[in-house]
């Protein structure tokens, strides 16, 4: 699946939820349910800088696809962690790059999208994006 | 508690507003206090009918502002019982009234080697400024520890205190757990040294009644914004012999007496250090909202919050899980906590949902998160227009959102 349609997905998904509290239940089913990471990854060097919670998220390239890891020490990020794993996991360098975030908005997450919120949000996309820019620099498109 | 809170509150008209559909519970009164319609009043009949530069102009209005402005420093001056007007120098709040000292204090009386001595519970704003000048002019920055309740520990202050101390800089009210430090205490121990002592008082004048020469601080530092006034606008206090020992600021108009480009003489206190226009709009707003804390009466203020602490302490206490950070006799305006190990930051983003605003993090003190082993709190802190009622909703809530994360 392409990363838009991931999110349109992700979108039909949470339509379900009239009410708030069931969608920050869902956040923290899909937090408990990111898969556990080694501690190893939880280094200065891939943690997120600008969270009010720790966020780390490591990355690998083989094969022509970014394998991401993740985690985070509050559940509602590690939730939100683990939807942006959905859609950019194993995906190409170039698809990550390119792509447009358009979900958040989109199922009522917008209020963590701004620079100021203190979950990064944004600057857990940047960092993807970042590592999608660097493997496609180094491996090509 | 007070008889009249419902008529405070309608004096604040954020409180009427709704946050996610329901009606707001602003329990992040440390942070920044809300505003009442006399002070917002007051800011706007200031730009209406006499906004006009300061101390220069022989015109009507500017001789109107001016008045406001230094009738308004006045207002501080006897609110915190300083001896001269002089005394109280305006600056833009807490952190620059810190730096403001510690720029020129550490420039004249700091040589290598010398300590400043401040506390393991200071917000990053008492602590940052000394850092600068201590890496400056190579000095030391000490610091006194804390217990595990919070308090401070009185017998390593004493030893600390040396003759290498050159200034004190200590919290009156911690930001991050509420707790009072004995002032008096420490200026007088001090004093028996001749080390003079600045008081953060950011989180005490908006609470209690503090006479600066009861304390016989030599310096006392506070924000508008925390106390019911604007932003932008807080205070330095300083005797006047210190004050006048020491050198300027910042430089610019207003705080010179004669300019030529071979020398410059600097004007009397306080505009020695007033450097630039000051905000005379703010500055009048700030004494309008002292004259609406003095109208409820500081007494009645303290004794509605202290009561609103207990009640919010105890009611938290019937949770399970529960971890106050600060538990003290010794107390004012803030409740930090966790529950369980359920992170600050999602607590306070379901609460959030709730309409209540509390503060999550590490409160711009994270060395006092170290001490405790901890990446933050949940803080709730308390103004007088806060009532029982809503404290309940936060203790509903709390039981609500706890269920969520079992």
């Amino acid at each position: 699946m392409t990363i838009n349609e991931i999110q349109d997905d992700i979108i039909e998904e949470f339509s379900v939820f009239d009410d708030w509290m069931d969608k920050y239940a869902y956040l923290i089913d899909l937090g408990n349910g990111l898969p556990v990471v080694d501690d190893s990854i939880k280094t200065e060097q891939n943690l997120i800088k600008g969270c009010q919670s720790r966020v780390w998220i490591d990355a690998s390239y083989k094969d022509g696809i970014v394998h991401f890891d993740a985690d985070s020490d509050a559940i509602i990020v590690k939730g939100i962690v683990a939807l942006l794993m959905k859609i950019y996991n194993d995906k190409a360098p170039q698809e990550i790059m390119n792509s447009d975030l358009y979900f958040a908005e989109k199922i009522g997450l917008s209020q963590h999208l701004s620079p100021t919120r203190s979950n990064g949000l944004l600057a857990m996309i940047k960092q993807i994006k970042l590592y999608g820019m660097a493997f496609n620099a180094k491996y090509g498109g | 508690m007070l008889q009249n809170v419902d008529q405070i509150r309608a004096d604040f008209p954020i409180l009427a507003e709704t946050v996610h559909g329901k009606p707001l519970v602003y329990f992040d009164n440390a942070a920044t206090t809300q505003k009442p319609r006399q002070v917002v009043e007051k800011l706007t009949e200031a730009y209406y009918k006499y906004n006009s530069n300061i101390h220069r102009g022989v015109h009507h209005l500017s001789q109107v502002a001016t008045e406001a402005h230094e009738n308004a420093r006045k207002t501080v001056q006897q609110f915190i019982g300083a001896a001269h007007d002089h005394e109280i120098v305006f600056t833009r709040g807490t952190t620059e009234s810190i730096n403001l000292v510690a720029a020129t204090f550490c420039e004249k009386f700091c040589t290598e080697g010398d300590e400043i001595l401040i506390s393991g519970m200071e917000h990053h704003s008492n602590i940052v400024p000394w850092q600068l000048m201590a890496e400056r002019k190579n000095l030391k920055l000490k610091v006194i520890p804390f217990f595990d309740n919070g308090e401070l520990d009185m017998e390593a202050y004493k030893v600390l205190l040396s003759a290498k101390t050159k200034l004190v800089s200590i919290a009156h009210v911690a930001n991050s757990t509420g707790i009072v430090n004995p002032i008096k205490e420490i200026i007088q121990l001090a004093h028996a040294q001749n080390i003079p002592v600045l008081v953060d008082a950011a989180q005490s004048v908006p609470h209690f009644k503090v006479n600066v020469q009861e304390l016989d601080c030599d310096f006392l530092v506070f924000s508008g914004h925390k106390m019911y006034g604007p932003t932008g606008i807080g205070v330095l206090y300083g005797k006047e012999d210190l004050l006048n020992a020491l050198p300027p600021y910042q430089g610019g108009g207003e705080m010179i007496e004669t300019v030529t480009f071979e020398k410059t003489t600097y004007n009397a206190l306080p505009f020695k250090f007033e450097a630039g226009t000051p905000d005379y709009v703010a500055s009048v707003a700030l004494a309008e909202a002292i004259r609406y804390m003095q109208h409820i009466g500081l007494d009645a203020i303290k004794q509605h919050e202290d009561e609103l602490l207990a009640y919010a302490t105890e009611q938290l206490k019937t949770l399970d899980g529960v971890r106050i950070f600060g538990e003290s006799m010794h107390k004012s305006g803030v409740l930090s906590f966790l529950i369980h190990d359920i992170h600050p930051f999602d607590l306070g983003t379901l609460l959030d949902q709730m309409g209540i605003a509390i503060r999550t993090g590490h409160h711009c003190a994270q060395p006092v998160m170290d001490r405790f082993g901890i990446p933050g709190t949940m803080r709730a802190s308390f103004a007088f227009y806060n009532t029982k009622a809503e404290v309940d909703s936060l203790i509903k809530a709390l039981k609500r959102i706890v269920v969520m994360f079992a």
